[in-house]
């Protein structure tokens, strides 16, 4: 069964004023257990809206959630239960971090939840040991420590709840490479441990392209299409068109394409790529390799 | 939501009241406020009411705005007429029991004293309405601007205060954005006992107050790599200047000004 | 051609508030000379000292050894600070925080402002530089109405204002999203071709390098590789070992060398990596 699923989902802002604008329209979508799947959409495509509904930040205009095949809304007063169950990490999350320390503030939505400080402990701790942050910086002030760290303890402050969908908002926004590498390769870790569903919403294609078995896009409000990662690159032009970025190796694969070199439509990663070319160079026998 | 909050209350236009001179207006408004308090009979009061009215009808702002501006200031109203009614023990008595009695002269100082209040606060919203916050910041520096002679510093309070202006807006987003944050993670901030939100309040203020602080560090840095060096030696983009039609409106705001003195002395 | 940033033996260390703690040193050494008209991209991980490299250009830090020089101007010289930031103008990271004005032809106008431009003049250079970004139509609107990449063609307006002779922009695109991102990148490489204006670009984003002039890259304070983006790039070993990536394009070609292909190192864009691979199968 779907974890999560939308029925004709419809946001719309500022209803009756001159401001009103339909942020997401009519999406119906089902996203499956244990799927890691990358959101893509630029700004304004609805895709922030979107996943603010997941968790029930947002209600929606018309249409309806659901989590385990029920209603989010039906029972409004339990709508903080669905907030545990569907952690939310928006982006540049370090700026929500107030502890005084990163062990309190990593505790925080664990508190929350109500749970005993025995439980308590060996969330924080096994989160921070899934998102790489070593048990001494525990004790330390969240706001000593370098941009990356902090964006991974406030990350790890949302994994702590033990979410059954970890939705990210950019995770890697304004990050070197190897502070987003870190990142990526933690997220990915967590997910290969706890089997959880994650959303990851980014601008860049070659991250997407690196960990999604899934794309979900977003333009213009509405869902465009939400596809397996291969399928969803192999409309490249389509993506183009609706003004987003494909991974450059598709385009040079593209290009190739239309010049007569065609190694079929699912080339996203460089070391796919390099595999491709090596085969293929072998089998016609080419002198220059 | 809080982005919905405007401030100032700015309705952008281009009408006679709209183009005056800022500090023109600040100054009709001093005036305007004199004129309300001289006069202590219905006629003087009559006479501010056309003055308010016509102003508002030259600004093309419709008139419900400015009852919503009043709007706040009910309960105020409202406790500044029972005050005057049942307080004021002069006059022919109306109505009475027990130690309560309305005499008509209560009555009738009540109704003035609410026309007058709710003449004030329309008056006073056609300034705010018909001029943009930076408008009237920049207004208050120029007309101010005599005081740096006894070393007030008028251009580093009008500096704070566009700078002020300039950051609600994003401050209030940032704000919006740290509450859903917190709320992500089970945060109560609207629902819950009254100790949970107090201290869930820290959450959203501890990471609000970093970031200006962060946002002030930056902007520091930025204003002096564009060179500022304070007010002094300073030119202006922002012109302001007077036209014949604010010599007119002012001489017109003097003319009711003398009006309403000249009537009060007769009445 | 001249250099309009020449850089001698810089050594700049924080000062701990903590007397017992040692100064952190943060640049340790650098000489570089920049010249007019030149594009550069300055390339390095978070922490390696390009932004404190930048704000040394406009003496907003002051070398703790060594000497700064821009356009003949020594960093060290109070007099003429205000000659030296109008000559070499600073775009930050986020945009919210460089506008002052809540409108933003006031934002454009506040260095001319400071500066006691007659106004006139200062209409004049504030419309030019509006058009010069494309922002003029928004020239009433209020900056928290504008998109990110819209915001900081403001604060590149701003600058332009000023007429200076160089930009350096830390790390501009950071906080943009794809299509900000364009819109920045475009508008000052059209700077750099159109008005002749040097252009010092620091970030971490190597796609962003592929167009320059020339890239710097540091490491630990230091300046580690500076030459074309072709030479730079086909150091793939180098750049990965410091936390840096290469893009796509390039670390393919690298791949398919290691391999033992016959293909250029020195791949950066798509159009020679195709012509490059439509090589490789030609035979």
């Amino acid at each position: 069964m779907a974890i999560l699923e939308t029925q004709e989902l419809t946001y719309t802002y500022s209803v009756g004023t001159p401001f009103e604008k339909t942020a997401v329209d009519h999406v119906s979508l089902k996203i499956e257990e244990g799927e890691m799947v990358g959101v893509m959409g630029h700004t304004g495509s609805g895709k922030s809206t979107l996943i603010q509904h997941f968790n029930g930040l947002l209600r929606p205009t018309s249409g309806k959630v659901l989590l385990d095949g029920k209603d989010i809304w039906e029972e409004k007063e339990k709508i903080r239960d669905v907030r545990f169950k569907v952690g939310l990490v928006f982006q540049y999350p370090e700026y929500q971090i107030f502890e005084e320390t990163v062990y309190k503030d990593i505790a925080f939505g664990p508190k929350n939840m109500g749970l005993d400080d025995a439980e308590i402990k060996r969330r924080v701790y096994e989160t921070a040991h899934d998102i790489g942050l070593s048990e001494e910086l525990l004790e330390r002030s969240p706001f000593e420590l370098s941009g990356g760290q902090k964006r991974r303890v406030a990350i790890a402050g949302v994994m702590a709840m033990e979410p059954r969908v970890l939705i990210l908002d950019e995770p890697t926004a304004g990050l070197d490479p190897a502070g987003r590498d870190k990142i990526l390769s933690h997220i990915k870790s967590y997910h290969e441990r706890t089997k959880n569903t994650i959303l990851i919403v980014s601008h860049s294609m070659e991250d997407i392209a690196a960990f999604a078995d899934k794309i979900l896009v977003m333009s213009k409000a509405k869902l465009f299409c939400y596809d397996e990662t291969v399928k969803v690159f192999a409309r490249a032009d389509e993506i183009a068109q609706i003004g987003l970025d494909v991974p450059q190796i598709t385009k040079v694969f593209g290009e190739l394409r239309r010049r007569g070199l065609d190694f079929g439509k699912e080339v996203y990663t460089v070391g796919y790529a390099r595999d491709l070319l090596l085969k293929q160079l072998k089998e016609r026998g080419a002198s220059r390799c | 939501m809080l982005r919905d909050i405007t401030i100032g209350q700015y309705f952008p236009g281009d009408s006679i009241i709209h183009r005056l001179d800022p500090r023109f207006k600040i100054v009709i408004t001093l005036l305007y406020i004199i004129m309300l308090f001289s006069g202590s009979s219905y006629i003087c009061l009559a006479v501010g009411a056309v003055f308010t009215f016509g102003a508002i009808l030259l600004s093309h702002i419709p008139l419900k705005m400015f009852f919503k501006s009043v709007k706040p200031l009910i309960i105020f109203l409202v406790i500044t007429a029972f005050l005057n009614l049942f307080l004021m023990s002069t006059g022919d008595v109306l109505w009475e029991w027990k130690f309560l009695k309305i005499t008509d002269k209560g009555l009738e100082t009540s109704i003035f004293m609410v026309v007058r209040i709710v003449l004030l606060v329309m008056g006073s919203s056609l300034l705010t309405y018909t001029t943009s916050p930076i408008t009237l910041t920049d207004a208050i520096e120029r007309l101010l601007s005599p005081l740096k002679k006894i070393k007030f510093p008028v251009h580093e309070l009008a500096m704070m205060m566009s700078i002020a202006l300039r950051f609600i807006p994003t401050l209030i987003e940032e704000t919006d954005k740290i509450m859903s944050a917190q709320k992500a993670r089970g945060a109560e901030i609207d629902t819950g006992s009254f100790t949970k939100r107090a201290k869930n309040l820290i959450s959203i203020l501890v990471p609000l107050f970093i970031s200006a602080f962060r946002r002030a560090d930056e902007l520091a840095t930025a204003m002096e790599c564009r060179c500022y060096h304070g007010g002094e030696g300073r030119t202006r983009l922002r012109q302001l200047k007077s036209a014949p039609r604010d010599y007119i409106a002012l001489a017109v705001t003097i003319f009711f000004l003398a009006l309403v003195i000249v009537l009060d002395r007769i009445f | 051609m001249e250099n309009i940033i020449e850089i001698k033996g810089l050594h700049f260390a924080y000062e701990s508030d903590d007397e017992e703690k040692k100064p952190v040193e943060v640049l340790k050494g650098i000489d570089l000379d920049i010249k007019q008209g030149e594009f550069v991209a300055v390339l390095g991980h978070n922490g390696c000292g390009k932004s404190t490299l930048a704000k040394h250009l406009n003496a907003i830090l002051l070398p703790t050894e060594g000497t700064v020089t821009v356009n003949g101007i020594n960093t060290k010289d109070e007099e003429k600070i205000f000659d030296l930031r109008q000559c070499a103008g600073m775009v930050f990271q986020n945009p919210d925080n460089q506008i002052v004005s809540s409108v933003v032809e006031e934002d454009v106008a506040f260095a001319l402002e400071n500066l006691g431009v007659p106004y006139e003049e200062m209409r004049r250079r504030v419309d030019e530089s509006l058009k010069a970004v494309g922002m003029y139509e928004y020239r009433l609107h209020s900056p928290s109405q504008l998109s990110g990449g819209q915001k900081q063609r403001v604060a590149i307006a701003g600058v332009i204002a000023m007429q200076p002779k160089c930009i350096i922009l830390d790390e501009p695109t950071a906080m943009l999203d794809p299509q900000g991102r364009k819109e920045v990148l475009a508008t000052i490489h059209r700077m750099n071709r159109e008005q002749g204006i040097t252009i010092v670009l620091i970030t971490h984003y190597m796609n962003e390098a592929a167009d320059c002039d020339r890239v710097v890259v540091m490491d630990k304070g230091m300046v580690v590789l500076d030459d074309v983006p072709e030479k730079v790039f086909s150091q793939v070993d180098k750049l990965k070992a410091i936390g840096l990536d290469v893009p796509q394009v390039t670390e393919l070609a690298w791949e398919l060398r290691k391999a033992g292909c016959d293909i250029s190192p020195e791949i950066i864009s798509e159009e020679e990596c195709v012509a490059a691979i439509e090589k490789l199968f030609a035979e």
